[in-house]
Formats: structure tokens, C-alpha cells, sequence
């Protein structure tokens, strides 16, 4: 901290002082958060040390990325704003604790990558370009990689849904019926643990279009894990709430649908989780073999051209779209399981 | 009507067997419960006492239609029971609430269960109220102690209006003070809510018929569990139990006036003389040990 303080741009020493004086008008509220102002402080800190390693190396470069500076000088502007804002919204407040150290750190992350890239030039190029390198290309090639991602999307969704659905009556018929359980479990153990992705070349010969089967591939991926989970989830339901149903005159769609069900969505949940990250690796795999286009299309097409700025650009989107999925769902859990909130740390 | 009202909750076992088989290749099938019979009147709370073991909760599960007897046959009024059904509730030691629901979407559990959770919705209201949980309809059971847990256990079981009501220990794992007032709660839901004094009306007073129609209201409940004390506050009548196999070793009257005073003279004599003979019980088992 004192050697950030010390290497400090003009602009953050005097967002200091606006903040100092912000605080010491509103005595009350700061005395209620607690104040800590190197929480404050880490973001545009680290956003103006990110920002002078970036004009210190690129200093006698032509080619210095026409938008990185400008991304460095919003994030530092957006720190400076929350830090001004602080003492007004509590939201805000909380959020920043939270979130100014793992931000920061991310941010000198970015300035330790700048400086091994473009500045010490320790990893050969054009394999590891600079992360100014790679802003460049994700704003350049912004049509052709939204137009990937919604694709990617689109495929995504189809066969997520499509597993997500067979998997959950599979799961449920096996898990309650013993008869189905005695047919099914055997199919289930043996053509479930295959990678969908092995079946790519069944599917590109029997499929009519690329796009049928890679969203039926999805599918397939989905569908293992949700069925085995949904299954174990409704055999496993603990008897006493069957037979506490069951002498409330419970028939037996009763005993399924709001006793079964209810119960195993926890395990459900697991399922929904492990199919989707299933669905990622094979939504990519099937699109960078078979399908032309989507962001696993993208990477290796981009990767053809040894354009590798553009394959980090596609791999940062697919970070963002795939961990926003994963957080859309974990919503979507904290919204149905609810009732866990404080029996389960979560 | 009134009187058949009356008959058709009584409920009665007659020579009911059952055995299970313990789990494993070959081992002999253990009996359970040897020819048991007994009879409940409509309206009567009669307390089954017994050593761990002993089939008691076998017996209640059989009643509420959960297992099926070997041999024998239970009745309730005069129709055979054949399977679970909403006219005999059970209440276990452990309330078994769905983790998943609120306080009140338990207890309108049975009417959702029945399909009739349109009409009945305002019983939902009046048995929150008679339990004392309206102020927590929207907590989950996870919040809740376990008398309060055991409370919506038995407003979900009783908001079927069920003829036969079966406690398996209902109050086990309460601790002692919780457990004596959810004892005078679960006479006060045996009368129907209703307080005290209108079933302490002097019978002499009174007709035979109007006092035919207090105890047609009342539930029928058959009450297992380990508490002395618990029995004889509570019951109108003590089943006691023997075990492997279990059948009906004594049944004892209590007759002593309600609400009953655990440290009265008569209750402490009845404590006394059953304990005396739980106690000879034992003790002629140990001596057959010893020798």
C-alpha cells in the first residue's frame, strides 16, 4: 500500500483529498460504515498504476492500442465516482468492500501482463500479445464476435433446454418407478459416461444439418447428469414425508410432484449444474469441428489466421457469457431452493 | 346421527399379526406383533405404554393403513381399512414437516392433497390460530423450535378432520416444560378446540344424548409413548405393552377429572401402581436371567 501510494498518479492524490473532504462533511454515516479508505482507494490506485506502466512501456511504441488507455482511464474514472459516492449509498458501500480488492488485484493483473508481453517481451509472439493487443481485436472484430456469441447462445440454449427437459422426466421415471429403474438404469450407466463429443462422428453422418446435431450433442451432454442426479435425488426421498403424505390422503401424482420433486431439487440443482458446464465443453468442441459459426468457430478460425489477439478475444467472451450463465442459474437456484437458506451454507 | 357419527370413529384391532423379515440372506422372520386386539371408543384418547420395541409404533402404522397386517383386521366403525387414508392422521416424534414449504403451505398440505383447498381455505386460518402459529405463516420449518414444529404437525394432520388421530410419541424429543404444555395443547385440539369447562359439565346435569355429542366431536386418538406422567394426564384409558412379541399386557382406566393435577393423591397412587408393575415386570425378567 505505501509503495502504491508512493508511485500514485496527480489524478488519484487529488481524488484523495475529494474524497477526504466528502467524508469529513458527512461525519454521521461514515461513522456508521466504518470507514476504511483503502478500500476506497484500490481501484483507481491500482487503475493508475495499470495506466503508468501502460504509457511507460508503450512510451516509444507506434503501435500502443488505441483503446486500452481509454478502458484504464474509465475504470479509474469509475473508481473515483464510487469513491466520491460512497458515503451516500450503503448499496454502494457494501458492494465496494466486497469487491474493491479482487477488482484491484485484477486490474495489476492486467499491468503485470502488459509488462512480461510488451515490456519485457518474455513470451514469444504473436502467441501472447498484450492485453492492449487483445482490447484492440475484441473492438475491432465486434460485429463478427457478437454475431459468434449469439449464435453460441442460440445453440447453447436449444440443447441445454432440450437435455434439461428429457433429462428431468428420465431422472424422475427411473427414480420412482422400480420396473423403469430396472430398463433404464442399465442404458443410463453405460451410454452416459461416453463424452457426447465422441459421438461427433455418428451425429455428423446421421444429422442432416451441423446444427441439429451439435444441439442434440448439448443435449446428450445435459441429459447424463441431470437424469442420474434427478434419479438418486426422488429414490432417495426420505420415506417419512411419502408416508406423512400418504396419510393425508395423498394420491400418488401428490407423492411425485409435490413431495418427490420438491425434495430431490436440491440433487436436481447439482444436475442442472454439472450439465451445464457439460454443455459448455461440448457446445465448444462441436462448434469448432462442425458448425460454422459460434465463438468455438471463432477461436479456431481465428486461430488459423494466427491472429491470436482475436482467439483471447473470443476466450475473455466466453469467460463473461459462460460464468453470466452459470450466475443466471445459481439465481435461478437461489430462487427455488430458498427454503435452504439456513439449513445449507451457500 | 349423532350416534353413528359416534360409532363410525371408534376403531378396533382384532387378532392383528405381523412380522417382519430383518434384512439380510435367510434370517428368520421376527414377530412383531403376536394376535393383538383392542378397542378405542369414538371420542376416547387411549395411551399405549411400553418398552422400546415392543410394536407399538408397528401397531400405529398398521392403523394408519401404511403397513398391512399378516392376519387380523383393524376397523374403523364398521369399515375394513385397506391403505393409507385422510381419515386417520399420524403424527410422528419427528414432525416431518416439508423442509420446502412455509408454515402455512404445510398445513394446507392435506387439503391440496385431497383437492380441496378452494373451499376449506379459511380452516387454514382457524387452525394456525388454534396451534398458535398464525404469526408465523410465511417462516420456514427450519426457523421453527420443535414444539412450534410439532405444533404444525398436528394442525396439518388434524385440519383433515381426521376420525382416528395416531400420535407415535408426538412429544419425545421436546424438552420437559415444552412438553407439558404441548400435553394440555393437544387436549385442547382432542376437544376441538373447545375449552375446558364445556366437557366439564357435570354429567348429572346434563343428558346422556348431549353428552354423546361433546365426546362424538372430540377426536379419537390413540397416544404412544415412553411418559408415565404423559399417560395419565392425558388419557381416558393406558394400554400397556409387552414386548417380542408385542400384544396388550394391561389396560388401566384413568379416571380422574379433567384438567388433571400431576401431583394430586390419585395421580401420584395410578403413577405408583403402574410403576409397580413395570417394575415387578422387569424384575422377574432379570431374575430369570440370573438363574
Amino acid at each position: 500500500m505505501t509503495n502504491a501510494l508512493e508511485e500514485l498518479p496527480q489524478r488519484a492524490v487529488a481524488a484523495n483529498g475529494h474524497r477526504a473532504g466528502a467524508e469529513n462533511g458527512l461525519v454521521a454515516p461514515a461513522a456508521t460504515a466504518k470507514s476504511r479508505p483503502h478500500t476506497l482507494l484500490l481501484v483507481p490506485v491500482a487503475a493508475g498504476i495499470a495506466l503508468a506502466i501502460h504509457f511507460f512501456i508503450t512510451r516509444h511504441q507506434l503501435s500502443a492500442g488505441q483503446y486500452y488507455w481509454l478502458f484504464l482511464f474509465i475504470v479509474l474514472g469509475a473508481g473515483l465516482v464510487g469513491a466520491a459516492l460512497y458515503p451516500f449509498f450503503s448499496g454502494l458501500r457494501e458492494r465496494m468492500h466486497n469487491l474493491s480488492a479482487i477488482f484491484a488485484a485484477a486490474i495489476l493483473l492486467l499491468g503485470l501482463w502488459e509488462v512480461i508481453t510488451s515490456g519485457l517481451r518474455l513470451l514469444p509472439l504473436p502467441y501472447f500479445p498484450s492485453p492492449a493487443a487483445i482490447l484492440d481485436s475484441m473492438i475491432n472484430d465486434r460485429g463478427l464476435l457478437f454475431d459468434s456469441t449469439w449464435h453460441s447462445l442460440m445453440m447453447l440454449m436449444n440443447g441445454y433446454v432440450l437435455g434439461v427437459i428429457v433429462g428431468l422426466i428420465s431422472g424422475v421415471c427411473i427414480g420412482w418407478s422400480s420396473s423403469i429403474r430396472y430398463w433404464g438404469m442399465p442404458v443410463l450407466k453405460i451410454v452416459g459416461p461416453i463424452p457426447a463429443t465422441a459421438w461427433i462422428p455418428l451425429a455428423m453422418v446421421i444429422s442432416p444439418s451441423t446444427a441439429v446435431s451439435s444441439a442434440a450433442l448439448i443435449a446428450l451432454a445435459v441429459w447424463f447428469p441431470v437424469t442420474m442426479l434427478t434419479a438418486s435425488g426422488i429414490s432417495n426421498t426420505r420415506a417419512s414425508y411419502l408416508d406423512v403424505a400418504r396419510t393425508f390422503g395423498a394420491k400418488e401424482s401428490y407423492l411425485i410432484f409435490r413431495v418427490a420433486i420438491p425434495a430431490a431439487m436440491p440433487n436436481i440443482f447439482i444436475g442442472l449444474f454439472m450439465g451445464l458446464g457439460a454443455s459448455f465443453l461440448t457446445l465448444v468442441v462441436a462448434e469448432s469441428v462442425g458448425v460454422k459459426s459460434g465463438l468455438g468457430w471463432y477461436v479456431s478460425w481465428a486461430q488459423g489466421w494466427a491472429e491470436y489477439g482475436k482467439v483471447y478475444a473470443a476466450l475473455v467472451i466466453m469467460a463473461g457469457f459462460f460464468s453470466s450463465l452459470m450466475t443466471l442459474l445459481f439465481k435461478v437456484r437461489d430462487i427455488v431452493l430458498v427454503w435452504q437458506k439456513g439449513i445449507i451454507k451457500w | 346421527m349423532v350416534t353413528v357419527g359416534a360409532e363410525t370413529s371408534s376403531l378396533r384391532v382384532r387378532e392383528v399379526t405381523k412380522s417382519f423379515r430383518p434384512p439380510g440372506n435367510g434370517a428368520a422372520s421376527r414377530l412383531a406383533l403376536d394376535s393383538i386386539s383392542l378397542s378405542i371408543a369414538a371420542g376416547e384418547l387411549v395411551a399405549i405404554i411400553g418398552p422400546s420395541g415392543c410394536g407399538k409404533s408397528t401397531l400405529l402404522r398398521l392403523i394408519a393403513g401404511l403397513d398391512t397386517p399378516d392376519s387380523g383386521e383393524i376397523t374403523i366403525g364398521f369399515e375394513q381399512i385397506s391403505g393409507p387414508s385422510a381419515e386417520r392422521g399420524l403424527v410422528f416424534q419427528d414432525p416431518n414437516l416439508f423442509p420446502w414449504l412455509t408454515v402455512r403451505r404445510n398445513i394446507e398440505a392435506g387439503l391440496v392433497a385431497r383437492g380441496v383447498l378452494q373451499e376449506k381455505r379459511d380452516e387454514v386460518q382457524k387452525f394456525m390460530e388454534l396451534v398458535g402459529l398464525d404469526g408465523f405463516a410465511d417462516a420456514y420449518p427450519h426457523h421453527l423450535s420443535g414444539g412450534m414444529a410439532q405444533r404444525v404437525a398436528l394442525a396439518r394432520a388434524l385440519i383433515n378432520h381426521p376420525k382416528v388421530l395416531l400420535l407415535d410419541e408426538p412429544l419425545g424429543a421436546l424438552d420437559a416444560f415444552t412438553r407439558m404444555r404441548m400435553q394440555d395443547e393437544v387436549l385442547h385440539l382432542w376437544r376441538g378446540g373447545r375449552a375446558e369447562r364445556a366437557v366439564r359439565v357435570r354429567p348429572e346435569i346434563v343428558s346422556e344424548k348431549l353428552l354423546r355429542l361433546w365426546q362424538s366431536r372430540r377426536t379419537t386418538m390413540s397416544l404412544v409413548t415412553h411418559d408415565i406422567d404423559e399417560a395419565i394426564y392425558m388419557s381416558d384409558r393406558i394400554m400397556v405393552m409387552s414386548p417380542r412379541p408385542g400384544r396388550i399386557e394391561w389396560t388401566i382406566p384413568v379416571e380422574l377429572d379433567r384438567p388433571r393435577d400431576r401431583s394430586s393423591a390419585d395421580f401420584l397412587r395410578l403413577r405408583a401402581e403402574i410403576l409397580e408393575h413395570l417394575h415387578f415386570a422387569g424384575k422377574s425378567a432379570s431374575g430369570n436371567n440370573g438363574s
